[in-house]
């Protein structure tokens, strides 16, 4: 331990060598089949192969010098970093943050403000589209999603495994209601969480007894469930063809979006026809409800509901001998959860002008998990940032077209998303394994308000 | 019920609080508790005693509502005369209608919550119904605004008799063994039991925080909440308690004041495994040692 501590000690380099070698010699082994060799079609269609040792060594040098440089130097220097911080008593939420860390949510919240406008004049109209609906309003559902998850599993701390259910029924809510009734969004919106609520109501009522694993199963079973429900009940909900047409949503009833009314928009404005208005209209709406998610959040954590979230992730046996009622509390947790999922739905059926089942996958209900937890658990502002991270890389990816020219024409780099969704899992788990945010803010104090370190909270346990 | 046993309406005289009559509990072929009976007494420490898996915390948990006892009726009357059969409430209920807080043998706090958010939860119900269950709460009411209030200055109240008012920004977890045990007191104590079961509160405790910990549960005492206590040391038990029930293999072996208790044949040999002469020396020189 000691002589790991200073670099260039040869002890340490003695021991990087040794250790790079072995790396070498492993990756050699491991890669051998895989990359040393390869197999391909000649013109007879017969199997033949051929070796790559340039490959394989190009891989067994990348394996075997990492290893050397992680072990003889970057883990020395960062030992040494953390014992010089030790040493000095400087604690890791430190005092005398920089202005950016004190005021990042005024500024992040001005930025989005003004996003549109910033995108609308860099790259102008046609450009806009991408910028405020690829990655705008695709992000901002994301943290919505996220936002709302984190009710169940970051406060209240319930393993939920088909949160998606709540964003498709909010979506179909809206979806049908609309085709069928005619309502309009702004009524439907708000009809579509509590429909959510009330399906979260419905389903948590028996599950919430079951703790841990089983709840997290049982949750993604109910998530399958209504997925298949939505496949298999063709009368109503036009199964795997899904639901097309959908209105769009006005502005307040005021204006329409809709190309041909009286009432357009654009017209109404003068403006030259294009579709970014309606883009950027979304946008503050799905905007505006990521801030409702949030200052409900922020309420609720403060009022005794919220309290007792939390507490039940803590201990619920603690909660029961002081009179917290378990199951009515788990219950609010999850409609309370469940209707942001409502909104979020709503919000996704009417932006798309489709819905079907293929968007209420289990994998979705996955990556807003992984957002969760990726951002912290409990922390908005870690979600968020996660979110961005997350949902805005892959928008990323796709435009690297760049990487076609490294790996081949035939490389299409979104497939790749979920290789790099889990190695930034890993990354991050590794160096943050409490997520970007990894403490609390405590809701209530009585001399300074001091952050809560992620090692005293729990992640709950059904 | 069993012929002999009172009606339910005035089974309980006035100065007890809490009845146990014909207790039994069964885990499979285990009997943990057998055919128990017995009486705590308003105002008093009433002290359960007995050597390790007699089923003394089984006997908290069929109290607080988290086992359901195989047989028997445990009747609690408040102060205001009204009695409730504690078997057939649900466990939340017990503390919230009859006034019945505990604590546990291994600390279960909050422990990502601060020591005053930790209080503030043990007040959970009248905060609720002060915020018209959330919703009149959200909008900011002054009557909710100054419920919040008194549940703060409860809050501070408690600090300040648990000597935690220092910490009160800290999170549970973060407290040393003695202070957490204080805690989990102060906690229930939020709650505004009548009655406060405390299984092993003076486990692992220093002399000093054991010390600490004797004057918080006289102030309890005082304030004129009765107490029902587990413990094992018998020098605490001999200086707190007012009354002490002794249980041996699920049945009680004996009843009684502290010195008629101490002196009993049958809890000497059940406490120590033996009944020799010799042992008897031993538990007067360690009385005569725990006392201070
Ligand atoms: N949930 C349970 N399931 C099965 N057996 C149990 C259960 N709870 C307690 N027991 C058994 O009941 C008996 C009494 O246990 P209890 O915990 O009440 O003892 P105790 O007097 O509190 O002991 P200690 O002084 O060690 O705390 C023990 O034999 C124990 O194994
Ligand atoms: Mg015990």
């Amino acid at each position: 331990m000691t002589a790991s501590t200073e670099t260039g000690h040869p002890n340490v380099l003695a021991k990087a060598v040794r250790e790079g070698l072995f790396a070498g010699v492993i990756a050699f082994f491991m890669f051998l089949l895989f990359v040393g060799i390869e197999t391909y079609q000649d013109i007879n269609n017969t199997l033949v192969w051929r070796t790559r040792w340039g490959l394989l060594a190009v891989f067994v040098a990348v394996a075997a010098v990492g290893r050397f440089l992680t072990v003889g130097f970057i883990k020395p220097h960062i030992d040494r970093r953390k014992l010089a911080k030790a040493k000095s008593g400087v604690l890791e939420i430190s005092e005398n943050k920089s202005f950016f860390h004190r005021h990042f949510l005024k500024i992040a919240l001005i930025f989005l403000v003004l996003y549109p406008f910033l995108s609308l004049m860099i790259v102008g109209k046609q450009g806009s589209l991408k910028y405020v609906d690829n990655f705008g309003i695709q992000i901002l559902i994301y943290v919505m999603l996220a936002w709302g998850l984190n009710i169940v599993v970051g406060l209240a701390g319930l393993l939920d495994l088909g949160y998606v259910a709540f964003y498709a029924v909010g979506a179909y809510s809206y979806a049908l209601l609309s085709s069928y009734f005619g309502f309009s969004f702004w009524l439907l919106l708000p009809m579509s969480g509590i429909l959510a609520a009330l399906w979260g109501i419905i389903l948590g009522f028996p599950v919430l007894r079951l703790r841990g694993d089983y709840l997290a199963i049982v949750t993604l079973a109910f998530g399958e469930i209504i997925r298949l429900v939505l496949i298999n009940w063709t009368d109503v909900t036009k199964g795997t063809f899904g639901i097309s047409g959908i209105a769009k949503a006005s502005f307040f009833g005021i204006w329409s979006f809709d190309s041909g009314t009286t009432n357009n928009f654009v017209k109404a404005w003068g403006l030259s026809a294009s579709s970014v208005y309606y883009k950027v209209f979304l946008f503050y709406v799905i905007l505006a409800l990521c801030m409702l998610t949030a200052y409900v959040t922020i309420r609720l954590r403060r009022m005794p509901i919220g309290r007792a979230w939390e507490a039940l992730r803590e201990d619920e046996i603690a909660c029961r001998s002081l009179g917290i009622n378990t199951v009515t509390t788990k219950l609010t947790a999850f409609a309370t959860g469940a209707m942001f999922g409502g909104f979020a739905g709503a919000f996704f059926a009417t932006r798309q002008g489709f819905v079907s089942p293929e968007s209420f996958v289990f994998l979705e209900s996955a990556v807003i998990l992984a957002i969760v937890v990726l951002g912290g658990m409990g922390s908005l502002t870690g979600i968020a940032i996660a979110a961005v991270v997350m949902v805005g890389g892959t928008e990323v990816l796709r435009e690297m077209a760049f990487l076609k020219v490294v790996f081949g024409p035939d490389f299409t780099p979104e497939l790749y998303r979920m290789l790099l969704f889990g190695l930034a899992m890993i990354i991050v788990m590794l160096f943050k394994p409490r997520g970007f945010v990894g403490s609390r803010e405590p809701t209530a104090f009585l001399k300074e308000r001091k952050a809560v370190s992620g090692s005293f909270t729990k992640e709950g346990h059904g | 019920m069993a012929p002999g046993t009172t009606t339910m309406t005035n089974g309980i005289n006035g100065d007890t609080i809490l009845k146990v009559e014909h207790l039994s509990m069964k885990f499979g072929g285990l009997m943990a508790i057998n055919d128990l009976s017995l009486e705590a007494r308003r105002g008093e420490i009433t002290a359960l005693i007995g050597p390790n898996g007699a089923g003394k915390t089984t006997v908290f948990n069929c109290i607080t509502g988290f086992y359901k006892p195989t047989m028997g009726m445990l009747t609690l009357q408040r102060r205001d005369g009204k009695e409730y059969l504690l078997e057939r409430l649900r466990d939340f209920e017990i503390p919230k209608l009859a006034g019945v807080a505990r604590t546990f043998q291994n600390i279960r706090l909050f422990s990502g919550l601060t020591v005053l958010e930790n209080l503030l939860v043990a007040q959970h119900n009248a905060l609720m119904k002060a915020s018209g269950y959330t919703i009149l709460g959200l909008l900011g009411l002054p009557a909710y605004r100054r419920a919040v209030d008194a549940s703060i200055e409860k809050a501070k109240y408690w600090l300040d008799k648990a000597d935690l008012t220092d910490r009160a920004d800290d999170p549970a977890g973060d407290l040393p063994y003695g202070a957490q045990r204080r805690l989990e007191i102060a906690r229930a104590m939020c709650t505004n039991p009548e009655l406060l079961c405390l299984d092993e509160p003076a486990a692992g405790l220093n002399p000093r925080e054991s010390a600490a910990l004797n004057t918080l549960l006289h102030q309890i005492r005082d304030e004129g909440v009765s107490i029902l206590l587990i413990e094992h040391d018998m020098s605490v038990v001999m200086e707190i308690s007012d009354h002490v029930v002794v249980l041996e293999y699920g049945q009680k072996i004996s009843d009684g004041s502290p010195d008629h208790v101490k002196n009993d044949p049958r809890v000497i040999a059940a406490y120590l495994g033996v009944e020799d002469d010799e042992v008897e020396e031993v538990i007067a020189e360690e009385l005569d040692g725990g006392q201070r």
